[in-house]
């Protein structure tokens, strides 16, 4: 045999599995030699498994309010400051994009923002934390959801007794977007339910829904642009929705339509 | 569209994990958090776009953390009725582990900790935990098998403590 003499250093990457398989196979018949090494390298890897075991459930904690309390801040604020601040340093850079959603709808932006049109302003801002909603959840890889579509009644159980009022995820299978799950946040002034769905590319969308919108009857679509996020949002009496995803606005507006189409059905 | 902000928010879960790790404290472990997603959104015109964001946002921890142990400050701690309550899910033997493994931890160094956490729970290389670190790659492998040595002899230890010794 000629192999390399087997360092202090070559234990350690194998107990992390940063060797190559063939370094590998060298140490696992050293340790065979030599049980007290072994022993060590046991207990290393009990140590790894132990650090798991303890602390991974903080990748599942929702921000503690204790930091509400230091910052003064609301937890949504918390992170819409941090999310905002992110996406005009990203942008700002690449062509003075501004943090503003720009409908199509029918009014300007400009006159959007209007204190006399208290309804239109709201239901920017229904887009506007739809869409952060958006960006702060759906690049979770682990944790997107609070409860996922296996438990897909208790989901539902679940948000409508919190929101109040029944809410239920729209089927998009038809469409090629799979129900992920769901979870509830903070709104204006009171919880909102964000269902996730992905696509076979893994490609990502949300529903916002919110029920502390004041009676618009106009139910019209509307569509906004956060950074890299399309949002279509409409105000239907209490209920405010909002579809956002980084897909491009026809594929966007189709999955809207069909949305409209369900919960307008549940409703009646 | 993976841009610099979505990394970064991405991060903040791992962040939060490792900080608490390392504070032993859940209010110091968050305000360390909330430090460096501070400074690190400020800062992130001089992030190099196709570098690691990760070792960039734990390379700012890490000298904040310093930071912070370096005046023997008295610490001030808010007490409010938010306080969250423990995980209780685990058995009753998991948790005297746990809390066996928890005070090991907080015997080590700072040093020593934050190796082990970055390689044991962070799963970093080790050339990315010198990156964020900013230390030699022999310091990081001298610090590590130090602090599994020292977490071993601790562990090991606090069996022998039991009153069912094992006498050969």
């Amino acid at each position: 045999m000629n192999t390399l003499p087997v360092t202090e250093a070559d234990l350690h990457a194998y107990v992390d599995g940063l060797l190559p398989p063939s370094r590998r196979v060298d140490i696992e018949a050293y340790l065979a030699a030599h049980p007290k090494e072994s022993g060590r390298v046991n207990a290393f890897r009990a140590q790894n498994a132990a650090l798991h075991a303890q602390f991974d459930h903080v990748l599942d904690e929702p921000l503690p309010n204790r930091l509400r309390g230091s910052t003064g801040l609301q937890r949504r604020d918390w992170w819409q400051r941090i999310v905002a601040g992110l996406l005009i340093a990203v942008i700002s850079g690449s062509g003075g994009w501004l943090l503003h959603t720009l409908p199509v709808a029918d009014v300007p932006l400009t006159q959007n923002v209007a204190a006399d049109n208290a309804a239109d302003q709201r239901s920017i801002s229904l887009a506007h934390e739809a869409a952060i909603a958006h960006v702060v959840y759906s690049p979770d890889v682990r944790h997107p959801v609070e409860i996922g579509a296996d438990q897909e009644e208790q989901l539902v159980a679940w948000l409508t007794k919190r929101m109040g009022s029944d809410v239920h995820p729209p089927k998009l299978g038809k469409l090629g977007y799979e129900l992920i799950g769901g979870r509830l946040l903070p709104g204006q002034r009171g919880p909102v339910a964000q269902f996730m769905y992905h696509d076979l590319a893994g490609q990502r969308l949300t529903l916002y829904v919110s029920t502390e919108q004041t009676h618009n009857k106009d139910n019209s679509f509307r569509f906004a642009q956060e950074g890299p996020v399309n949002v279509f949002y409409w105000i239907d009496g209490k209920f405010g929705y909002a579809l956002s995803a980084g897909t491009d606005k026809g594929e966007l507006a189709r999955i809207a339509t069909a949305v409209y189409e369900q919960v307008e059905h549940q409703r009646s | 569209m993976p841009d610099a902000s979505i990394q970064l928010l991405s991060c903040l879960p791992r962040l939060r994990r490792y900080a608490r790790a390392l504070m032993g404290s859940k209010m110091e472990a968050d305000d360390l958090v909330q430090v460096t997603v501070e400074r690190g959104w400020s800062r992130l015109a001089s992030w190099r776009r196709g570098s690691d964001m990760r070792v960039w946002l734990f390379s700012i921890m890490h000298n904040l953390h310093v930071d912070q142990l370096r005046p023997p400050s008295v610490s001030t701690e808010v007490l409010d009725g938010d306080t969250p309550m423990p995980q209780v899910n685990a058995s009753q033997a998991n948790r005297l582990e746990i809390r066996d493994m928890e005070s090991a931890l907080q015997q080590l160094s700072a040093e020593q900790r934050e190796v082990v956490l970055l390689v044991a729970l962070e799963e970093m290389t080790y050339d990315e935990v010198a990156a964020s670190l900013g230390v030699p790659l022999g310091t990081v492998m001298s610090r590590l098998s130090h602090g599994r040595e020292k977490l071993r002899a601790l562990m090991e230890g606090g069996a022998l403590a039991s009153p069912l010794k094992v006498i050969k």
